[in-house]
């Protein structure tokens, strides 16, 4: 079991012709995910060959639109590819085409196409009950059943721990230093002021999945999602919770990197999240290698 | 700043008056000579101008004049003031609060009204907190003439200032959706004699991800007031944060990055108290001319005593980064004078920790974990 993404998901890529959508096309096939095509308007009819996990050639088909590529292929999870200036585009022809599941790694969107994306889905055009991860994250990653997204395949396999985080390297670092146990399934929700799954969505997905053990959240200055989320998992999750936060040296007004990840005047420190998350009881670590040793000695207990 | 968010209120029809920016004395006095009695407003980007000493009122021109001279250079908030706007003094009946701003928790935007301006709104909050009105904004219907006049019903302007504050806040809606904004703020809204709407002082925060339909906003940067070694790390395409400590930080992924700060400033404590010089990622290439460039910048920091190397091979390979370290100390050669410690984790870790070994050089020193690799840099940045 995992949560959102598993080995019977089938995949689009949207932007499958570009540099990035090539690059991570090839690696999502190469960690045997089932890339079923994609989309790209200007190029639909054509094929794009790709190598498949057992070596063979694969010829992959470019769709017009997402809506045809779901109809053709049965896709059910979209990965997109595009430059920011098409990604508000993009998103809004997924979500009216219902895709299941719509993973944006795109870094770059300006907030309020974000936000208007957001607004989308909230609304009654939301037919197929899409869900959104990121923009401005590395995906989703289930070990050893699918990837969509840039999360590098062979960090770790599968195992007892659930990861939400709003960092790729972090998710990366910490996957790496769990990769003796491994994981269910780990995503990156993004760092952008506004993204689509949220840690809240990402702990209540992990809590109901069977096969999660024990779950690790990443966060990081900017907004205040890990206070949120340490109140939801005081009232929701049972499931041991190990946190890290990054950014208790970062400077107030300056962004740190991420598009969210700014301590405005009082709020949005690394120290109040960390509070928060102490305050119902998660352990939180001071590095990420103490993080993980949290962890480590929660599964031993286990 | 103020004089900026002006411009843009002017260009989208917020009532008001830009005033005239002066960088001189001089220029002062003679834009008072056309305004009359005016303010001569220091412009920074920073609150509380007014408190500091960086906001007088000018009779003639001559005291125009003697204002701008005390304020010119002065700093606030540890900003200095390059220039002032002069601001015709206004007669003002009554403050007001406006704003519109980008709601993180709730992903919508929110407006947050106060017929109690001039102040702060977060004292307004905590003093009077029923007479300040947020409303929800839906960012795909956004602001139209109705939801306007919701707006200005639900904050309780004064009856006689309806028409122009549902005017007022249509153009305010403008200036947040056009420009891409993420912050429109005005404070104070003011109601003049016979009753005018003016905005008399404004904020205006942009999203830079959107520069990319704005190439009009990079005039806004003040360059002047830019840390050197940011605008540096920022010609080359640097994601660069100045800082003050003596550890110089280059890694990959924005998280990975701000967790190493932490993890130096935490292994300082060890050692001193050090602290990080800065924030750095190189993204996900981090080739000879990136990581050569990043180095460039923080070996020019003067406080920077020792460097940090943290990197996690994702889908970037770890002999690629070690290539890029190498290459990178060949380019700078005898300009590179301070100590390197690598930590390499991930994606062919063992070819990338095998090309610094065979290349030996007397400046790195090879870690193997993070918290290990912090513990040396500020051991070394303490020596």
């Amino acid at each position: 079991m995992s949560i959102y993404l598993n080995k019977d998901s089938k995949v689009i890529v949207q932007g499958i012709t570009g540099g990035e959508g090539t690059k991570h096309t090839a690696l999502m096939l190469k960690s045997g995910t089932n890339v079923v095509g994609g989309v790209n308007a200007r190029k639909a009819g054509t094929t794009v060959t790709h190598t498949a996990a057992d070596g063979s050639s694969v010829e992959l088909p470019v769709f017009g639109s997402v809506e045809e590529a779901m109809k053709e292929t049965g896709a059910d999870v979209s990965v997109a590819f595009v430059p920011p200036a098409f990604t508000k585009d993009a998103c809004l022809e997924a979500i009216d085409a219902g895709i299941g599941l719509l993973v944006v790694i795109t870094e770059g969107v300006p907030v309020q196409d974000t936000a208007e994306v957001w607004s989308y889905l909230q609304g009654s055009s939301n037919h197929g009950g899409t869900r959104m991860i990121g923009p401005n994250c590395p995906g989703i990653i289930t070990p050893g059943e699918a990837l969509a997204g840039i999360t590098p395949a062979t960090i770790s396999g599968s195992g007892p721990v659930g990861l939400v985080s709003k960092s790729g390297t972090l998710t990366y670092q910490m996957m790496f230093e769990l990769r003796d146990f491994g994981f269910s399934t780990a995503i990156g929700i993004g760092g952008d002021p506004i993204v689509g799954t949220t840690h809240i969505d990402a702990l209540a997905a992990f809590e109901a999945d069977p096969d999660t053990r024990a779950i690790v959240m990443i966060g990081e200055i900017g907004g205040d999602a890990e206070e949120r989320a340490a109140a939801y998992i005081k009232d929701h999750v049972t499931k041991p919770v190990v946190g890290y936060v990054a950014g208790f040296t970062a400077p107030e007004g300056k962004t740190m990197g991420h598009a969210g990840a700014i301590v405005s005047g009082s709020s949005g420190t690394a120290q109040a999240k960390k509070e928060a998350l102490e305050a119902v009881g998660v352990k939180v670590g001071k590095t990420p290698s103490e993080t993980a040793q949290l962890m480590r000695e929660i599964l031993q207990g286990l | 700043m103020e004089y900026q968010a002006k411009e843009l209120f002017a260009k989208h029809g917020v009532p008001g008056t830009p005033g005239i920016v002066a960088n001189t004395p001089a220029e002062a006095r003679e834009a008072a000579e056309k305004l009359g009695v005016c303010v001569v407003k220091a412009q920074v980007k920073a609150g509380g101008r007014g408190k500091a000493g960086g906001v007088k009122l000018a009779k003639t021109p001559d005291e125009a004049e003697q204002h701008a001279q005390a304020i010119l250079g002065m700093e606030i908030k540890g900003l200095t003031v390059n220039r002032v706007l002069i601001a015709p003094a206004a007669s003002i009946e009554e403050e007001y609060y406006f704003s519109f701003l980008l709601d993180r928790a709730n992903r919508q935007y929110l407006c947050i009204a106060s017929v109690e301006g001039g102040v702060e709104i977060e004292e307004v909050a905590k003093t009077n907190p029923d007479a300040v009105k947020q409303i929800a904004i839906d960012p795909g219907t956004g602001v139209d003439e109705a939801k306007a006049r919701a707006i200005v019903a639900e904050a309780a302007f004064p009856e006689a200032l309806t028409d122009q504050a549902v005017q007022t806040v249509l153009a305010l809606w403008k200036v947040f959706v056009e420009e891409d904004a993420t912050l429109v703020e005005v404070n104070p809204l003011a109601r003049l004699a016979g009753d005018r709407l003016e905005a008399l002082d404004g904020k205006v925060s942009l999203d830079e991800n959107a520069e990319f339909r704005h190439a009009e906003h990079a005039d806004f940067e003040d360059k002047a007031a830019a840390d050197p070694l940011e605008a540096k790390a920022k010609e080359k395409g640097l994601n660069y944060v100045k800082l003050d400590g003596a550890v110089g930080i280059i890694g990959n992924g924005a998280g990975l990055v701000m967790s190493t700060l932490d993890v130096v400033a935490y292994a300082g404590e060890k050692h001193g108290g050090v602290k990080p010089a800065n924030f750095l990622d190189i993204g996900g290439g981090a080739s000879a001319q990136v990581m050569a460039d990043g180095l460039d910048v923080i070996l020019n920091d003067e406080q920077v005593k020792s460097v940090f190397v943290n990197v996690f091979g994702g889908i970037t390979s770890c002999d690629a980064v070690a290539n890029g370290i190498v290459g990178a100390l060949d380019i700078l050669g005898d300009e590179a004078t301070k100590p390197l410690v690598v930590r390499l984790d991930g994606n062919n870790v063992e070819e990338g920790r095998r090309i610094l070994q065979e290349k030996n050089h007397p400046l790195v020193t090879l870690v193997e974990t993070m918290d290990g690799a912090a513990d040396k840099a500020a051991e070394l940045a303490n020596a």
